[in-house]
């Protein structure tokens, strides 16, 4: 009987299990990229603002706090975004007539809050709380990156789940003294000591709750 | 064994009938089997009846559609009875499935020759029936689109592992794990036999579809030697799992602390309910399927016979759980264990015991006669009481468990709603299609096995017993 298949079949079918095997690696792989690439997760991603704000010049280059804008990032769990009124203290004195403020003054003149689209948005399933990191130690720059040296404000982290997730399992690596919170600069170096002595001391110093509570589903998904 | 090629069937010694019906050589099972799929062609019985299970398997999808729309508000359940039509179905179909894998792996092991006409076919409504049940599982997510946070992947949460200690979650493993393996299995099984549609197909395509398949097969001695072995290989793989899947779908109840959920007989109980329920529905469907095809010679009463023997026994193993049910209530001296029993015989929904009780208990009893095990229509008639009584079950178990637990404030009752049954019917058009399309595209008993119970045939490992 005449053979159906051509004999190269035999070459075909054996290479072919093998590519199967590559492919759907590679296509697996490509997905997990994908999902922590800043096409997804927005890192290093500026959005488009009403202002051109630039944080480093506010910040490094005036020298102003984070929390003269950001009132209640200690107590609350949503930081704030300053009212149009904060912004005035200073430029209805200084650079008062910049075009680049045009849409501050016409929303002072209004009274129509300016519409800032949102940089660190969680999904709505989750409750994060900045006043408790705050006051637990958890620098600014942990999260929000060198803020001060940002001309527009972006993501310096990812915020996925895994990467709250690798704080909660263990907060002694990013733990600082409360002091030092808003510090962009400050290292364990400063004070001669190591990140890791650091962190064990000052997680039993401010009761932080064990990598078991932390990680509860209910800690952050209530 | 004699060494003359007269080809006399082969007789089991422990009944008078045979597995095989007399005078067939080689040949004439290759020709009468195979014929089925190349040489009977689409015939309009074949497309009147799966026209008509097409259709039904639409309305299947049309009621998903509408469900994926609305949302799993369009069911029956509520706030008391959360578990509905989608559980109920869930673990009617995944016991369903249950027969295919003792008859193929079980059955094999135990050198059971009567198994051979019937695996094939059996093993097929396993495959359909785990994806029957699969279906229900994941539409009851409410959002069955994130189902893949079921299983375990380096995902952008950091949570790599599901949470293990939810018995659904071992079920996730449990019935993937199932349907692969008798996929596999099914898929071994049938090479050989692709090889020879493949030689025996006379049109270019034909040939070209099940020679892809038969990954080519060529019958050497070689070959015969790594089928054999990795077929050993997976009836072992899948002896396991008979009792597993159905052990961890009773999880999903015993592990809870509802009445009448949380005993600690549910394993045993549920594995004697999914055979049951399985070899049920394999004589539903291989009683007309022997029937139409004039398969009497390969499906012979002898299989019959030794079918509603274990229908017999894993019913009445299913009986005495229900009494056993009856007995723990009473035995707890629990309030609330005590209730259950109560309200499940004399609730609201004491009819639907009733009837449980008349399908699953009385139906079978008409087994122990010899003369009603060899009636195929009888057989077909007791089958379909038991399908029905094990959906029964399964609704008296969860529905009337959870109607009315602790709290009288939160009682209540359920009933499914159109959505509910379009979608429960809808499934058995979706089995009855994947079935004949299985009949009309694939032989759907084993040639290469029925020869080797020919007497002349060389024994292969699981066939010891044929060559004495």
């Amino acid at each position: 009987m005449a053979q159906h298949f051509h004999r190269s079949m035999n070459t075909i079918a054996k290479v072919s299990i093998f590519g199967a095997v590559f492919i759907i690696g590679f296509s697996a792989w490509l997905l997990l990229e994908v999902n922590r690439s800043s096409n997804v997760t927005n890192v290093g991603i500026a959005l488009p603002q009403p202002v051109q704000f630039s944080h480093q010049h506010h910040v490094a280059g005036l020298g102003i706090e984070c929390r003269y804008c950001h009132t209640s990032v200690e107590h609350s769990a949503f930081a704030n975004i300053p009212p149009i009124s904060t912004c005035m203290n200073c430029h209805q004195q200084i650079w008062f007539g910049a075009p680049m403020l045009e849409p501050v003054r016409a929303s002072w003149k209004s009274g129509q809050a300016l519409e800032w689209n949102r940089v660190h948005n969680l999904g709505d399933y989750v409750y994060f709380n900045h006043g408790v990191h705050v006051q637990k130690g958890i620098g600014c720059v942990s999260c929000h990156g060198r803020v001060d040296q940002m001309q527009l404000i972006y993501k310096d982290q990812p915020h996925t789940m895994e990467w709250c997730l690798s704080c909660h399992r263990n907060p002694a690596q990013h733990i600082r003294p409360r002091d030092q919170v808003f510090n962009m600069t400050w290292k364990p170096e400063d004070i001669g000591e190591t990140q890791a002595a650091l962190g064990a001391r000052l997680v039993k110093e401010y009761n932080i709750e064990p990598a078991r509570k932390l990680t509860s589903c209910s800690t952050c998904h209530h | 064994m004699p060494a003359s090629n007269e080809l006399e069937p082969s007789v089991s010694p422990t009944s008078r009938l045979p597995v095989i019906g007399p005078g067939h050589t080689y040949a004439s099972i290759n020709e009468k089997i195979s014929a089925i799929v190349l040489l009977r062609g689409t015939t309009f019985g074949w497309l009147v009846g799966f026209g008509i299970a097409f259709m039904i398997f639409m309305m299947m999808l049309g009621s998903i559609s509408y469900l994926l729309y609305k949302g799993v508000g369009v069911w029956g359940i509520n706030n008391r009875v959360g578990w509905g039509f989608d559980i109920i179905n869930f673990v009617w179909w995944i016991g369903i499935g249950h027969a295919g894998t003792l008859i193929s792996a079980i059955l094999l092991l135990l050198h059971q020759k009567w198994r051979t006409s019937i695996n094939r076919f059996a093993e097929a409504m396993t495959l359909f029936a785990v994806a029957c049940a699969g279906l229900f599982p994941v539409l009851h997510l409410g959002r069955p689109w994130y189902a893949y946070f079921l299983f375990p992947y380096p995902n952008t949460m950091g949570m790599y592992f599901p949470q293990f200690r939810s018995p659904l979650e071992w079920d996730v493993f449990a019935v993937s794990t199932y349907a692969s393996v008798s996929l596999v299995f099914w898929y071994v099984g049938l090479i050989p036999d692709l090889a020879t549609l493949r030689d025996r197909a006379r049109n270019w395509f034909t040939k070209t579809i099940y020679g892809f398949f038969s990954l080519g097969w060529r019958g050497s001695a070689r070959h015969w030697h790594r089928y054999e072995s990795i077929y050993l290989l997976l009836a072992g793989l899948s002896t396991p799992l008979v009792l597993s899947v159905h052990t961890i779908v009773s999880f999903d109840f015993a592990v809870s602390i509802i009445p009448g959920w949380h005993a600690t007989f549910f394993p045993p109980y549920f594995v004697a309910g999914a055979i049951y329920a399985g070899f049920a529905m394999v004589l539903t469907l291989a009683i007309p399927v022997r029937w139409v095809y004039g398969l009497e010679d390969f499906i012979t009463d002898k299989h019959l016979e030794n079918m509603g023997l274990i229908t017999l026994v894993t019913g009445n193993m299913v009986g005495y759980a229900y009494i056993m049910e009856l007995f723990y209530g009473w035995y707890s001296a629990n309030e609330y264990e005590q209730f259950m029993v109560h309200n499940r015989v004399l609730g609201p929904y004491w009819a639907l015991y009733v009837a449980l009780i008349v399908c699953n208990i009385i139906a079978p009893q008409f087994l122990w006669s010899k003369r009603i095990r060899r009636n195929a229509w009888w057989l077909f008639g007791i089958s379909m009481f038991v399908s029905v009584g094990m959906w029964l079950e399964r609704y008296v178990i969860i529905v009337v468990s959870l109607h009315r637990t602790f709290l009288p404030s939160g009682w209540g009752t359920y009933a499914g709603t159109f959505w509910d049954w379009t979608l429960y019917i809808g499934t058995m058009g979706f089995f009855l299609t994947l079935l004949f399309l299985f009949i009309r595209l694939l032989p759907m008993i084993s040639m290469s096995e029925m020869q080797m119970l020919l007497p002349g045939a060389s024994g292969a490992p699981q066939k010891g017993e044929a060559k004495s």
